[in-house]
């Protein structure tokens, strides 16, 4: 499906849904409390079937954080962007591993580099950095006076 | 760390291979629960080599963060690069001139060839013949050299810039590359002899690391990872970028998801590559090697994402930019990164002395997967 065809499909799958504007690919805001059942709603729908989630990441936007995700579908070849707002101090969001395998990994680089906590994640640990550091570096407001070289 | 080693409650021994290990080739942690000689759990350890490219890139302008991004997958230094730029020139609306399209594409089938050559080398070496990797690397010398006279680099290149190439090609560079490829032609029938019809090397590989398609999907494996298992994810021939959509070549694609049908397809793609090597080197049109930018790129507000196919897979450019001068966020979705994620999956019930072949042919490059 275009773009447009994807756009018309989810407004007849979902109420209120909120579009970004001037995107090369569709791109969905959604609230973390319904973004499990869209996640299903996205994997078991056959008309969109999105079986390949092929990034996995966070944004650090100092008043909050989003986690975003991309999606496409195999036999389809259309693509999705979820992206889920949430908050600094509360940063909880579903975990998708159980439909996607691949975000097993990709939640723990979100969680060791910016501090997503991905509920229901089976082994959920810092994945480059060792158990004992402290802070998230892709935060905007991580500091380092060591490592850290201010240009 | 103390209670990874020796035995668990049930009796099974835990052991580790690396972060120094040779046929890990690079720093990675393996944590491997064994049941007698059956592979209970493979947990990866990474980050021994994370440099938190992301981090720096934050604070490096569009020109400045090509040159980490070699540092990723070092065996595909221009394909990173390509990608990068891809994505700023995607944010920029800028025309590249043909000529740079034409360089960039030779200089990543290029590449891809060389990475594919390590691998096999590698990958035999892994297996326990030593000899292979001495082939590989004659050839791949070749490669490096005529790399080394345009580029002024073997490993990480910095070649491809926004706007097109950083300089125009060593007038030596066709000559060497024709040179390259008549030799090359007559010696991958040696690499068959030696290795792909060796009936201990297929019974090695047969059936070793299995993950069937579906499977290969879910944990969003691509490139030869992806292509063994029948799933057909080729980055130029889905969504081509550059020039690709006008030359003729060939999907790879196998079905039977085994450590044998990984090592068919890279081996295939290596005809591939030379395929579209000949179709240009002797069409480099005329004319400029980089488009006119100004000396301070700057993307306007909004998201970017780029995908590109390197010698591994999908490599996936993402950037969030406010309008500045640097990027707000960058994220660089790697193959290998996936494709690692794979591995405990592909390498459960199988016998410890197989995981070697799976993971050879998995083809990770560390640095990649730690950024």
């Amino acid at each position: 499906m275009t773009k447009d065809e994807l756009k018309i499909k989810f407004e007849s799958l979902q109420e209120g849904l909120s579009f970004e504007e001037g995107t090369e690919w569709l791109t969905i805001n959604i609230v973390p409390e319904e973004f499990k059942n869209f996640a299903l709603l996205l994997r078991n729908n056959n008309e969109l079937h999105f079986d390949y989630l092929f990034c996995l990441t966070g944004v650090d936007w100092k008043t909050h954080l989003s986690v975003v995700y991309h999606f496409s579908s195999t036999v389809f070849r259309h693509e999705v962007v979820i992206k889920v707002k949430i908050e600094k101090a509360n940063p909880i969001v579903d975990t998708v591993c159980d439909i996607w395998r691949t975000a097993e990994f990709h939640e723990r680089e979100a969680y060791d580099l910016l501090g997503v906590e991905f509920v229901g994640h089976p082994d959920l640990r810092r994945l480059f950095l060792t158990p004992d550091h402290e802070g998230f570096p892709l935060r905007k407001d991580y500091e380092d006076p060591i490592n850290m070289i201010k240009l | 760390m103390l209670e990874e080693l020796g035995t668990n409650d049930q009796g099974d021994m835990i052991i580790n291979i690396g972060p120094q290990h040779p046929s890990t080739h690079g720093v990675l942690h393996l944590v491997i629960t064994l049941n007698g000689e059956t592979i209970k759990k493979v947990e990866p350890h990474i980050g021994y080599i994370h440099r938190s490219i992301e981090k720096m890139c934050e604070s490096l302008s569009y020109r400045q963060f090509i040159y980490v991004t070699s540092r990723m997958d070092y065996l595909s230094s221009h394909i990173n690069n390509h990608g990068c730029a891809l994505c700023v020139e995607k944010g920029l609306q800028i025309e590249i001139p043909s000529r740079a399209q034409v360089i960039r594409v030779l200089m990543d089938e290029l590449t891809r060839l060389a990475s594919h050559l390590l691998w096999w080398g590698a990958l035999a070496m892994d297996l326990g013949a030593f000899t292979p990797f001495f082939y590989s690397f004659r050839e791949r010398e070749m490669i490096n050299e005529l790399m080394e006279d345009t580029c002024g680099a073997r490993l990480t290149m910095n070649y491809i810039v926004p706007g097109g190439v950083m300089m125009d090609l060593h007038p030596d560079f066709q000559r060497k590359v024709k040179e390259f490829l008549r030799l090359f032609k007559s010696k991958i029938h040696e690499y068959d002899d030696l290795v792909t019809g060796n009936i201990i090397f297929q019974n090695r590989t047969k059936g070793v690391g299995y993950i069937s398609k579906e499977d290969a999907i879910s944990f969003g494996c691509t490139g030869p990872t992806g292509r063994g298992s029948g799933l057909s994810c080729d980055i130029r021939k889905l969504y081509p970028y550059s020039i690709y959509e006008q030359l003729q070549f060939d999907e790879v694609i196998e079905t039977d998801g085994d450590s044998w049908a990984r090592y068919k397809v890279r081996v295939g793609e290596m005809v591939q590559s030379m395929r579209i090597i000949e179709q240009l080197i002797d069409n480099i049109p005329e004319g400029d090697f980089q488009a006119k930018t100004k000396a301070v790129l700057k993307l306007p507000k909004g998201d970017f994402y780029t995908r590109v196919e390197t010698a591994r897979g999908e490599l996936g450019v993402y950037i969030v930019s406010e309008g500045g001068s640097t990027p707000y966020r960058i994220k660089f979705r790697s193959p290998g990164f996936s494709n690692l994620s794979a591995l405990d999956h592909m390498s459960r019930g199988g016998k410890i002395g197989d995981l070697m072949a799976t993971m050879g042919t998995l083809d990770l490059v560390i640095p990649d997967i730690d950024r």
